[in-house]
C-alpha cells in the first residue's frame, strides 16, 4: 500500500521525490546515530549477561525513538528554510508545494525508509527455503511482519502531518502526543509474539493518527461523505 | 593468480587506457551556465534574484562565458510563467539524473545478487598487480594502498594525454580511439555479461544465435551513440555500457583496494577538476575558448526538446538546435567508453552545448537536461553493487548506499546551481555513500539484526 501511496501522489512531481529521499536519508542518519549510541553501549558492557542486554536493547530503541523525533524537527526546520527560498525564486510569491504536502512526503519518506530496513532483510530471506516458526517460534512471523511495516509506515506518514503542523502552530501538546504515540508503539512489540499486545494498539493508534491527520488537512465527515459518494 | 583474465587482461588494457583518459576528457560543456540556472532556479536555496530564473528561456544562446550579465533581463508578463516553469524545471532536472543513476545501480545490483560469476575472485586487472591474499592486515594494507597509486597514476596520465591531444586538435586520433574502446566494450563484455547471465539461469543458446543477438546490440549502439538516435534508446546503452563497466570492475577490484581507489579518485576528481592546474579544468577553459562543445566523451545527457508557445516559425532554429544538440550527444558518447577515465567526468554540468538560437521571441523551452559524465555513474554503481556484494547486511547496507548517493547528487546539484561551474560529481556522493557503507555495515546491522530477532519495531 505505501508502494501505490508512493506511486500515485508523489511519484510526479520530481520536488516531492526529492523531498522524499532526503526524508529517508535523515531517517538513516537518526539510525545511525542510534545504533551507534547502542553498539557502543553493548561494547562496554558484559555479553553474557542476559537481562542486561534485553535492558540495553530497550533503552536503544527508546532512544532512537527519541532521536527520530529529533530528526523529524531538524528536518522540518530545513524544509521551513528551503521552501521560503522556493518562495523568494518564485515569480507570484506562491510556493510550489504548501506545508501540508511537504509534511505528508516528508512522513512518507520516514516511514518508507524504516519499512524498507525492517522488512527487507526479511523479504530476502522469504525467498528461500525454510520453514517458519520451526524452532518454536509464532508461525506467523512474516505475516505479522508485514502488517506491522505497513501500520508503521502509515504511522510515519502521519506522524509527518501532526508533527509539522504541530510545529507550524507552536501546538506543543501535539508534537509530545506524537512522540507518546512513538513510543507506545514502540513499546507494544516488545510483547511480542504475543501478537495481540502489539498489533491491535498500533492498529487502534494507526486509525486515531488518520483521523486526526485527516481532520488537520482540513477534511470532515462531509468530505469524506462526498468522496465516497462520488458527488460532485 | 591471473588466470584466464589474462586475456581479457590485456584486452581491457587498450580499453582502460583509452577510456580512462576519456573519461578524464568530459570537460564541462560551455552552456553549463544554462543547466545550471535551471537547476538553481529548481533547488536554489541561495536568493537568486528574478531574473536568473527567467532567463533560462533566453539561455538558449548558452555560451559558455554567459554570465549573468549576459542575460537578457526582459522582464515581461511571459517571464513569469515561465520562472514557475523554472522552479519545477530545476527539481525535474534532479530527477532527471536519478532516473538513470537509479537504474544503472538497479540493473549492477540486480547481476551482483543474481549471476555468481562477478562475485567470484577469479584474478586482478594488469593495473592492480599487487594481490591481497596476504596474511598480515598491515601488508594488506599496504598492498591496496599501492594498487591505488598504480591506478591513479594510470589515469592521471591518461588524462593528461587526452587533454594534449584535444589542445593540439587531434581530434581524429581522440575519435578513433573512442570509437576503438566503445566497440570492445560492446561487444566483447556483452559476450562475457550474456554468457554468464544464461549459464545461471541454465539456458542454453546456440552460437549463431548468440552471434546475431550480440550483433544486433552492439551495432545498434554503435549508432545510436556515435551518430544519432532516439534519445531513450542512447540513454539506455549509456546506462547499460556502465552498468557492464561497473560490473567489470567490482569482479577485479580487490576489496580493500576498490575502497581506497573510490576514495582516492574523488579527491582525484576534486583536484582535478577545481585546481587551476588540473587537467580538467584545463579541458574545460580549452573548450570553452575555442567555443565548442566539450568533447563528446562520458557524457550522458538528458536533455529533451519541446516548445511552449510560439510566435514565430521556428523550423529554421529548431533545425540549428537539432544540429547543435546531436553533436553534443556524439561527444557524449565517446566519452562514455573511458571506464575509470569516467570518474573524472564527474562534471556535472548543465546540458546544451552552444545553441546558436537567436530569436528571442521563440518560446522554446528547451529541456536542456544536465549532463552527468560516464564515469560518475560507473564509479556510483561500483559502490553500490560492491556494498550488495560484499556486506553481510546484505540489503541494508545496499539501500542505506543507494540513499547516500542519492543525496549527494542532489547536494552537487544543489552547489552547482549555486556555483555556475563544473563541479565534479564524486566527491560528496562517494564520501557519503562510504561513510554510510561503512557504518550502517559494523554499527546498524547487528542493531538491525537483533530487533529483527525479538520482532521488535522502532
Amino acid at each position: 500500500p505505501a508502494l501505490g501511496l508512493f506511486l500515485f501522489t508523489i511519484a510526479r512531481d520530481p520536488l516531492r521525490i526529492i523531498i522524499l529521499i532526503a526524508g529517508a536519508f535523515f531517517w538513516l542518519v537518526s539510525l545511525l546515530l542510534s545504533s551507534l549510541i547502542w553498539f557502543i553501549a553493548v561494547k562496554a558492557s558484559d555479553p553474557q549477561d542476559e537481562p542486561l542486554q534485553k535492558g540495553l536493547l530497550i533503552f536503544g530503541i527508546m532512544f532512537s525513538v527519541l532521536l527520530q523525533e529529533a530528526f523529524r524537527f531538524l528536518y522540518y526546520k530545513l524544509l521551513r528554510k528551503a521552501i521560503k527560498g522556493l518562495v523568494a525564486l518564485s515569480e507570484d510569491s506562491c510556493s510550489p508545494i504548501s506545508i501540508q504536502q511537504t509534511a505528508y512526503v516528508a512522513g512518507m519518506g520516514f516511514g518508507l525508509m524504516s519499512g524498507a530496513f525492517s522488512m527487507i532483510n526479511l523479504l530476502a530471506d522469504a525467498l528461500g527455503p525454510g520453514t517458519v516458526g520451526i524452532h518454536g517460534d509464532s508461525q506467523l512471523y512474516f505475516l505479522t511482519s508485514a502488517f506491522m511495516t505497513m501500520v508503521l509506515i502509515f504511522l510515519h506518514t502521519f506522524w509527518g502531518i501532526l508533527f509539522f503542523h504541530g510545529c507550524e502552530h507552536r501546538c506543543w501538546w501535539e508534537i509530545t502526543a506524537v512522540i507518546i504515540m512513538h513510543l507506545t508503539v514502540s513499546g507494544s512489540t516488545f510483547c511480542n509474539p504475543l501478537y495481540m499486545g502489539s498489533l491491535v494498539p498500533s492498529y487502534l493508534l494507526m486509525a486515531t493518527a488518520a483521523t486526526w491527520a485527516y481532520l488537520l488537512s482540513g477534511g470532515s465527515a462531509q468530505n469524506l461523505r462526498r468522496f465516497l459518494l462520488c458527488k460532485s | 593468480m591471473i588466470t584466464f583474465m589474462n586475456n581479457s587482461d590485456s584486452e581491457e588494457e587498450p580499453c582502460n587506457e583509452r577510456t580512462s583518459l576519456m573519461s578524464a576528457e568530459s570537460p564541462p560543456v560551455p552552456s553549463y551556465q544554462d543547466g545550471l540556472q535551471t537547476a538553481e532556479a529548481g533547488e536554489a536555496q541561495a536568493h537568486r534574484k528574478r531574473r536568473t530564473g527567467s532567463s533560462r528561456s533566453p539561455n538558449n544562446i548558452a555560451d559558455g562565458d554567459m554570465s549573468d550579465s549576459g542575460v537578457p533581463v526582459r522582464e515581461s508578463a511571459l517571464e513569469n510563467e515561465e520562472e514557475e516553469l523554472t522552479l519545477k524545471y530545476g527539481a525535474k532536472h534532479v530527477i532527471m539524473l536519478f532516473v538513470p543513476v537509479t537504474l544503472c545501480m538497479i540493473v549492477v545490483v540486480a547481476t551482483i545478487k543474481s549471476v555468481r560469476f562477478y562475485t567470484e575472485k577469479n584474478g586482478q586487472l594488469i593495473y592492480t598487480p599487487f594481490s591481497e591474499d596476504t596474511p598480515s592486515v598491515g601488508q594488506r594494507l599496504l598492498n591496496s594502498v599501492l594498487n591505488t597509486i598504480i591506478m591513479i597514476s594510470v589515469i592521471v596520465v591518461m588524462t593528461v594525454f587526452l587533454v594534449l591531444l584535444y589542445k593540439y586538435r587531434c581530434y581524429k586520433f581522440i575519435h578513433g580511439w573512442l570509437i576503438l574502446s566503445s566497440l570492445m566494450l560492446l561487444f566483447l563484455f556483452t559476450y562475457i555479461y550474456l554468457g554468464e547471465v544464461l549459464k545461471t539461469y541454465n539456458v542454453a543458446m546456440d552460437y549463431p544465435t548468440l552471434f546475431l543477438v550480440i550483433w544486433n546490440f552492439g551495432a545498434v549502439g554503435m549508432i545510436c551513440i556515435h551518430w544519432k538516435g532516439p534519445l531513450q534508446l542512447q540513454q539506455a546503452y549509456l546506462i547499460m555500457i556502465s552498468a557492464l563497466m561497473a560490473l567489470v570492475f567490482i569482479k577485479y577490484l580487490p576489496e580493500w583496494s576498490a575502497w581506497v581507489i573510490l576514495g582516492a579518485i574523488s579527491i582525484y576528481d576534486l583536484m582535478a577538476v577545481l585546481c587551476p592546474k588540473g587537467p580538467l579544468r584545463m579541458l574545460v577553459e580549452t573548450a570553452q575558448e575555442r567555443n565548442e562543445p566539450i568533447f563528446p566523451a562520458l557524457i550522458y545527457s538528458s536533455a529533451m526538446m519541446w516548445t511552449v508557445g510560439m510566435a514565430k516559425p521556428d523550423t529554421a532554429a529548431r533545425g540549428a538546435s537539432q544540429q547543435t544538440w546531436d553533436s553534443a550527444e556524439d561527444g557524449g558518447e565517446n566519452h562514455r567508453s573511458p571506464l575509470h577515465g569516467d570518474s573524472q567526468m564527474p562534471e556535472t554540468r548543465s546540458p546544451g552545448p552552444t545553441r546558436p538560437i537567436t530569436s528571442f521571441e521563440e518560446l522554446e523551452e528547451e529541456e536542456r537536461g544536465v549532463k552527468l559524465g560516464l564515469g560518475d555513474f560507473i564509479f556510483y554503481s561500483v559502490l553500490v553493487g560492491k556494498a550488495a556484494a560484499t556486506a553481510s547486511g546484505d540489503w541494508n547496507t545496499t539501500l542505506a548506499c543507494f540513499v547516500a548517493i542519492l543525496i549527494g547528487l542532489c547536494l552537487t546539484l544543489l552547489l552547482l546551481a549555486v556555483f555556475k561551474k563544473a563541479l565534479p560529481a564524486l566527491p560528496i556522493s562517494i564520501t557519503f555513500g562510504l561513510v554510510f557503507y561503512f557504518s550502517t555495515d559494523n554499527l546498524v546491522r547487528p542493531f538491525m539484526d537483533t530487533l529483527a530477532s525479538h520482532q521488535l519495531y522502532i
